[in-house]
């Protein structure tokens, strides 16, 4: 049983603390995963300096008074990179008073921002850490209109400063969602969202309004960012018909930064996708008609994507499906290229897709990935990281380790064994 | 996990303003003119197999068949390298190593390199009870009309064109599943197990001579389903009062001549007569200790606790009681009463010496039960509890199919036993193997180097997708 050291669990037991100090360290004679879609280096070295990747490859150097770690039958990836969860925003996701997910009753919609609200000690930001999850897309789901709001990037590191990039991006549902929401139909949704883009460019241009104006000024003036393409428009679409309308968007609103969320039936319109260079965010594993939306839905889609050339990262990571299961769904996508008649990813690709893809999407490139000069994010592994037996040893953000400790473990360690000693079990922490 | 727990949670509500009819659990006069059973066990058992709607399943045609070379996990915690698996005629003809002599005629399949378990058994699905897709003419699963519904049969539900039953069977190599009505009573009502095959009717799935078993619930489903309602229960204390006054009555008819028929006590008599399973939604450790008590007190045995995502909490007390414990490999925290969950849970019951069972629930995770077996068993390695890949095959193979009651004739690699076998093309604990072929009874019934073993159901003929490998 690993116990972590007595300073990591001092600092973990501080209950916000402040940005600790980079550490230098390098990591020699791993199995090192770039992140970029390449192959993993056997017996590689790793250095990092000043919270960033200093050098990276085999036959690399230690630098003088850098400490070493011995990563001989360890892997070392860069930390993963989970786009589109909702890491902070609860403690219990059927309990509403701790869930900031969604917000039924507001009369805001794009104007909601979840920046403010993210809590860098929940459970979930602990459990995922230990994952080897370091950075995340959190973003606001839609509660009674089809804008959700204004996603962030955040970090998992274990101090007080987690969002990285706020507003990142803004979040529409279209399709079925987007129908129910926007009064009963598809339809609905499409009017909705080019008045909305109208308003916001309205109101930019003469900064003023109509008298008729349906949006309420915050929502409006949140999306003259997404109007202008200063900040992307997420499309939450399954449908492939939807996809193409979503796509179409443009014709209108040419500077819309596009990026579809969901797309189960992407592999259908893979090359209208390809040829509008809008990136996906999917599951990695839908393959039943959940909805009539997603009757074409197939575990072959990242992969029939990919070859089409669409930018494809695996996540949407939100009520069950947990940021640390990241690795699972890459690791059966690999599977998938031993199925005949299906379409997966190379082991390299489909750890990109974890990690630097959704952090490109993301709008992060240096993240997801080992290269000189990148985020100084890694993880350690004891084995592959894709596979089920697998789990991180040592994990870094920007160069600082982080403590691994959660209610979970805390849980595991005191009920080892179930029989009482001498005193209850509430004495033993 | 599309249709999570949370998500049903939040469903639960709005299901119930559809579902008006009252329950269907007044006194009615047997229109047989039998006579009066006495309560023992030989007459229960002779009511069971007055079956009104019974299995016509037959096995499919097969070849005699010669797995040979493969790594082989008997389901028993077994493991026999480069083994011989002969089936025959639906049943398993014998199970060895090199040695093994292969009798003329037996179709030869090369495993070198692959592996055979017995067919995956998931013991908690709702596969055809809440089928995809997931509209609400589709929530079949629970029977909120009254706190217990003992009365109710989860295969009057099932509709047997849900897509997810040859997605289990493809991805999952289910063989065999238990279908149980829902959480969102203490007494939910009997579930079904089939054989994991096409079929126009529910009948031509039942697996034959697979026992009832009795859902029920404890903790917050049912208290919040009724006490939304300003009904009871509304409490956990509520949950307890209406249960033992609903086997208090139960006894009762138990106990009397049994004449009038009562289709709520007539399941409820069952499970008092030892022919009826029970199996209990049940998340925290003390519900759990509480439930044990409650089955004394009125005579019955609990078979397995699903959900027990605190079972590591009382491992010693399930062991002593001789429950399993249905569990999830790392589900935690989409709500209150699975908030202490823990990846090492499956590890620590094992352990303790108590029975595991990896369970899905889930018309996703049911695809998935060997890689779930194979994180929970990752996660017992990680505190020193070593448990061999031969027995955790077994969470989810022959440890599923005593919970249902089906262990003496699927679950294990066995002569005599169901030719319930699937030939996998790698280690089905690794993240990169699949089934490669899925026999049922001895029937070819899924082969992925085949696109024409490859069920496409009622549902998605003619539509975007079909056959496609899913």
């Amino acid at each position: 049983m690993t116990r972590l050291p007595a300073l990591l669990a001092a600092a973990a037991a501080l209950a916000i603390a402040a940005p600790a100090v980079a550490q230098d360290f390098a990591i020699t004679h791993a199995t090192v995963a770039l992140g970029d879609g390449s192959e993993p280096i056997a017996d590689a070295t790793l250095v990092v300096r000043g919270g960033k990747v200093a050098a990276v490859g085999r036959g690399v150097a230690v630098p003088q008074g850098v400490e070493q770690i011995d990563g001989t039958g360890k892997w070392v990836t860069p930390g993963l990179f989970s786009a589109l969860t909702d890491l902070g925003l609860y403690d219990v996701d059927a309990v509403d008073q701790s869930r900031d997910i969604s917000a039924d009753k507001s009369i805001f919609s794009a104007a909601l921002d979840i920046a403010p609200v993210v809590n860098p000690l929940a459970q979930n930001i602990k459990v995922s850490r230990a994952g080897g999850v370091t950075r995340a897309s959190v973003f606001p789901r839609s509660g009674n209109a089809i804008f959700a709001g204004q996603g962030a990037v955040i970090d998992l590191g274990s101090d007080s400063e987690p969002v990285v990039k706020p507003r990142a991006f803004q979040y529409v549902e279209l399709g079925e969602g987007g129908g129910g929401l926007a009064g009963g139909s598809r339809t609905a949704a499409h009017v909705t969202l080019r008045n909305a883009l109208a308003e916001a460019q309205d109101l930019a241009s003469r900064g003023g309004r109509n008298d008729d104006a349906l949006l309420n000024r915050p929502d409006a003036a949140a999306l003259i960012p997404v109007v202008e393409g200063r900040q992307p428009l997420y499309v939450h679409v399954e449908r492939a018909a939807d996809i193409l309308a979503a796509l179409k968007l443009r014709q209108d609103f040419p500077k819309l930064d596009l990026v579809l969320a969901g797309a189960s039936e992407g592999w259908m319109v893979a090359k209208e996708i390809s040829a509008a260079k809008v990136p996906v965010i999917a599951n990695a594993l839908n393959d039943l008609p959940a909805q009539f939306e997603q009757l074409a839905a197939t575990q072959s889609n990242a992969g029939r994507m990919h070859d089409a050339g669409v930018k494809v990262a695996i996540g949407r990571f939100f009520d069950m499906n947990q940021p640390r299961y990241a690795p699972q769904q890459a690791g059966n996508l690999v599977a998938l290229t031993k199925l005949p008649g299906a379409s997966g990813l190379s082991w390299g690709e489909a750890f990109a897709a974890i990690s630097s893809v959704p952090a490109e999407i993301s709008g992060m490139p240096g993240m997801g990935v080992l290269k000189p000069g990148a985020t100084g994010d890694v993880v350690i592994w004891d084995g592959d990281p894709l596979e089920l037996s697998t789990a991180p040893m040592r994990v870094f953000v920007d160069g600082v380790e982080q403590p691994l400790e959660s209610h979970q473990t805390k849980l595991r360690d005191r009920y080892l064994t179930p029989q009482e000693g001498a005193l209850p079990k509430a004495y033993d922490w | 996990m599309a249709r999570s727990k949370a998500a049903i949670g939040v469903a639960l509500a709005g299901a119930f303003a559809l579902a008006a009819c009252g329950g269907e659990s007044g006194g009615v006069n047997s229109a047989s003119a039998k006579p009066a059973p006495a309560p023992s066990a030989a007459s229960a058992k002779d009511e069971r197999e007055d079956q009104p709607y019974p299995s016509t399943y037959k096995p499919y045609p097969g070849a005699p068949t010669a797995l040979v070379g493969a790594t082989v996990y008997d389901g028993k915690g077994g493991r026999i390298d480069k083994g011989i698996v002969l089936f025959s005629e639906g049943k398993v003809v014998a199970v060895g190593n090199a040695e093994l002599a292969i009798p003329e005629g037996y179709a030869r399949i090369d495993g070198t390199g692959k592996f055979v378990t017995p067919g995956v058994i998931d013991v908690h699905s709702h596969l055809g009870d809440y089928p995809s897709p997931a509209v609400a003419s589709h929530e079949d699963g629970n029977e909120m009309t009254e706190p217990t519904t003992p009365q109710v049969w989860a295969e009057h539900s099932v509709w047997p064109q849900d897509p997810g039953f040859t997605r289990a069977l493809a991805n999952g190599g289910v063989t065999a599943l238990q279908i149980l009505p829902g959480s969102g009573n203490l007494m939910g009502g009997r579930s079904v197990t089939l054989k994991n095959v096409p079929s126009r009717t529910v009948q031509g799935m039942k697996f034959p001579g697979a026992p009832y078993s009795l859902k029920m619930a404890c903790g917050e489903n049912p208290k919040r389903v009724y006490g939304s309602q300003g009904r009871s229960p509304m409490t956990r204390m509520g949950n307890f009062a209406v249960n033992r006054k609903t086997w208090f009555e139960a006894k009762k008819y138990a106990a009397g001549d049994r004449k009038e028929r009562d289709l709520a006590m007539e399941t409820l008599a069952g499970v008092l007569d030892g022919d009826i399973l029970v199996q209990n939604h049940c998340y925290r450790a003390d519900e759990m200790a509480l439930v044990l008590d409650m089955a004394k007190e009125m005579g019955y045995k609990v078979t397995a606790f699903h959900h027990a995502v605190e079972s590591y909490k009382i491992a010693d007390l399930l062991r002593q009681a001789n429950v399993c414990s249905a569990v999830w490999a790392d589900w935690y925290g989409f709500k209150m009463e699975a908030y202490d969950a823990i990846p090492e849970n499956a590890a620590l019951i094992q352990q303790a010496g108590a029975c595991v069972i990896i369970h899905s629930d889930d018309e996703n995770g049911i695809q998935r039960l060997n890689q779930e077996a194979a994180k929970a068993q990752a996660a017992g390695k990680r505190i020193g509890i070593d448990i061999p890949d031969a027995q955790v095959v077994g969470w989810f193979t022959l440890n599923a199919a005593k919970a249902m009651g089906i262990d003496k004739l699927t679950g294990s690699l066995e002569t005599g036993k169901m030719a319930d076998v699937v030939l996998w093309n790698g280690n089905p604990l690794s993240v990169y193997s699949r089934p490669e072929k899925v026999w049922i009874d001895g029937a070819l019934m899924f082969d992925a180097l085949d696109p024409q073993r490859r069920p496409v159901s009622d549902f998605e003929l003619g539509q975007p997708g079909e056959g496609d490998v899913k």
